[in-house]
């Protein structure tokens, strides 16, 4: 799990340090906090509704920061070190900032074999990152590389966010990006 | 109908009937194509009636390991004296594979049904379907459908006036091979790091949040309505020949032919028929190299291996190789075999959840050595520490993955070893890795 953890971390904390961090703002009161009893139904424990809970954090704030660790653990009576070590071992939770627009292109053998490569150049090039992990100096995209995304037969599949986006080629980088301010 | 393109003749569409047909996807319109008859009919037989139709059928698992439906499904216990769980395996995380995706974008009742189904036969009254993080179509299809099976009295206290109440969890990942194998599944539902377990105590016994588990395949489970429809001996009659393997299979193909895409084929058809014709062969002015025809957690095949292969589980091992998750990996005569083993060798270090020595150890070992190969700084004693290495990565680790990745890596050493030679003793050009 860890070697394009270790890229994404030691490069992509480039966009953030020039301003002064906000205040964190808790996830789980008002809304936040009838959505959670709404999980505490779904699972018969209150662990299990720890990865749902760390998607409501990433959702509201953009990534899972130190004080998201903690309100979660709060909420869901577990230690801030347990809910740490739950949150490094799955790669969607980002452990700090990323861009405004998160680019995840997939880079496994079927892809690869068409032309996932030129996709992740074509991506570093057009939104200016220039290497994996790190966020354009505007702070409008991150791109990672990441392992089969399921949709192989639609090669190279990225996911813009939450769009999920088949067959992109090189050459529709540049109009794809477009879409995304 | 077929996605993307439309069923080929030699296709024999099931499950992928209504692929493409967004008039499908709601329940009404699901309802309209013949759905939900299999679920009624099922609550309308006993338990025991049920699993033993499915046992019948010769349905085996999709997910990977051919494991017999019913069977698994008799292991539950009888008495329903504790919560018994169902859990729907929707992470498709192999790569190669990409049919669970579409079963849940154009079909998401089908699922719905299948997973009620298997729930009642196992007697459990909640079912969590695991849906990879990437996933994020099929996910708002999946949740939007079951809404709507709720409202309709498919899903909840009483199914359809049964006096049954089953109820539908979607549960999110979150980026993890690993959680597709059925115990780390577990573990992740709980909220914990998806590690997984030692077996025994097997999930029938003690599975998901300890309790009696069913673990099930998403093109599994959507089969079953078809059987308890149609009948047994139906399904047992979808088949070219081999007995223990009954039924259609959807196969995803991918890498370099005309028309990748899903193809469902009936048990026993010819690999050559799928690849050469089906799927359109090889593009211009190219010719065949390889083919992972399981998932890539299986053996590499050649052309002489493909020659007389037939598709089904016993077929593809006589041929030597798995039929696996039915994620099939074509390449031509453009593939780098070295690079792309390395590839794959890098895909199961990065997804090794790090719990066993060989296969934490071994896989970003074999990683390390692939990549000095082909950066031209291979030794001539490599290839035999590649396979020794391979030698202790298999069978002796908590789960299969450390299998997997050794199963590329010796079957492309055994039948490229051209390739590798060719890097070894720099004949040629080196590659940046
Ligand atoms: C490393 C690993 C990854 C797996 N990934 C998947 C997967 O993505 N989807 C799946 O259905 N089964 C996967 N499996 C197989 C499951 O453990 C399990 O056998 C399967 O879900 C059982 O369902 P079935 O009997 O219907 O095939 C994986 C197994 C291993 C060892
Ligand atoms: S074989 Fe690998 S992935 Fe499986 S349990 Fe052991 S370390 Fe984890
Ligand atoms: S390898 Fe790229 S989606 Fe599967």
């Amino acid at each position: 799990m860890s070697s394009h953890k270790a890229v994404e971390a030691g490069t992509a904390g480039a966009a953030v340090g020039t301003h002064p961090a906000p205040a964190y703002a808790p996830v789980f009161v008002g809304a936040g906090k009838t959505k959670l009893e709404a999980l505490f139904a779904k699972y018969p424990t209150k662990q299990a509704c720890l990865l749902p809970a760390l998607w409501m954090v990433q959702e509201a704030r953009g990534w899972v920061s130190e004080e998201g660790i903690h309100e979660t653990a709060q909420v869901l009576g577990l230690t801030p070190a347990y809910v740490k070590g739950v949150v490094t071992f799955y790669t969607m939770y980002h452990t700090h900032p990323v861009g405004r627009h998160f680019i995840q292109v997939c880079t496994t053998s079927p892809c690869n074999i068409c032309g996932a490569e030129d996709v992740v150049k074509a991506l570093l090039q057009n939104t200016g990152c220039g290497e994996l992990g790190a966020t354009s100096p505007d702070g409008r995209f991150t791109v990672t590389e990441v392992e089969c995304l399921g949709a192989c037969g639609f090669p190279t599949p990225i996911l813009i966010n939450d769009d999920f986006i088949e067959n992109v080629t090189p050459e529709r980088v540049p109009g794809l990006l477009q879409g995304y301010k | 109908m077929g996605y993307p393109h439309p069923s080929h003749p030699k296709e024999t569409p099931v499950l992928s009937k209504y692929f493409g047909d967004i008039g499908a996807r709601t329940y009404d319109g699901w309802v309209k194509r013949g759905g939900y008859e299999g679920l009624k009919k099922a609550l309308g037989m006993t338990r025991d009636q049920v699993v033993e139709e499915i046992k019948n059928s010769g349905l085996r698992g999709r997910g990977g390991a051919g494991f017999p439906t019913g069977l698994k499904w008799s292991f539950m216990p009888k008495e329903v004296t504790r919560p018994h769980y169902l859990v729907c395996n929707a992470d498709e995380s192999e790569p190669g594979t990409f049919k669970d995706r579409e079963i849940m974008r154009w079909t998401p009742h089908a699922l719905i049904e299948g997973c009620a189904l298997a729930s009642y036969a196992i007697g459990a009254e909640r079912c969590y379907i695991y849906i990879r993080g990437e996933f994020t179509e099929p996910w708002k299809i999946v949740t939007r459908a079951v809404e709507e099976a709720a409202a309709a009295g498919a899903l909840g206290e009483n199914v359809f006036g049964s006096g049954k109440r089953i109820e539908m969890v979607l549960h999110r990942g979150a980026g993890a091979y690993i959680c597709g194998e059925e115990t780390a599944m577990m573990n992740s539902i709980e909220g914990k790091r998806g590690n997984p377990r030692i077996k025994p105590p097997f999930p029938a016994a003690a599975g998901l949040f300890g309790m009696p588990t069913t673990i099930n395949n998403v093109e599994t489970l959507v089969a079953t309505p078809h059987i308890i429809v149609k009948g047994a001996a139906w399904y047992k009659g979808l088949c070219l020949g081999n007995p223990k393997s009954t039924g259609t299979k959807l196969i995803s193909v991918c890498g370099h032919v005309q028309r990748p895409g899903n193809y469902e084929i009936t048990m026993g058809t010819p690999m050559k028929d799928l690849i050469f014709d089906m799927c359109g062969g090889m593009r211009p002015g190219r010719t065949f190299k390889a083919v992972i025809p399981g998932g890539s957690s299986v053996p590499i095949m050649n052309a002489e291996d493909v020659e007389h292969c037939v598709m089904d589980y016993e077929g593809i091992v006589a041929a030597g190789s798995m039929l696996g998750s039915g994620g099939m990996i074509v390449m031509d005569d453009t593939t780098d075999i070295v690079y792309q083993v390395m590839r794959l060798a890098r895909f199961y270090a990065h997804e090794s959840c790090a719990q066993c020595t060989q296969c934490r150890e071994g896989t970003a070992w074999t990683t390390k050595i692939l990549e000095r190969i082909l950066a031209g700084q291979g030794k001539p004693a490599d290839l035999q520490l590649l396979l020794d290495l391979a030698d202790q990565m298999t069978g002796k680790t908590i789960c299969v993955l450390s299998d997997s990745c050794a199963a590329p890596v010796v079957s492309g050493i055994q039948k490229f070893r051209g390739e590798f030679d060719a890097y070894l003793s720099r004949t040629r050009q080196p590659v940046m890795v």
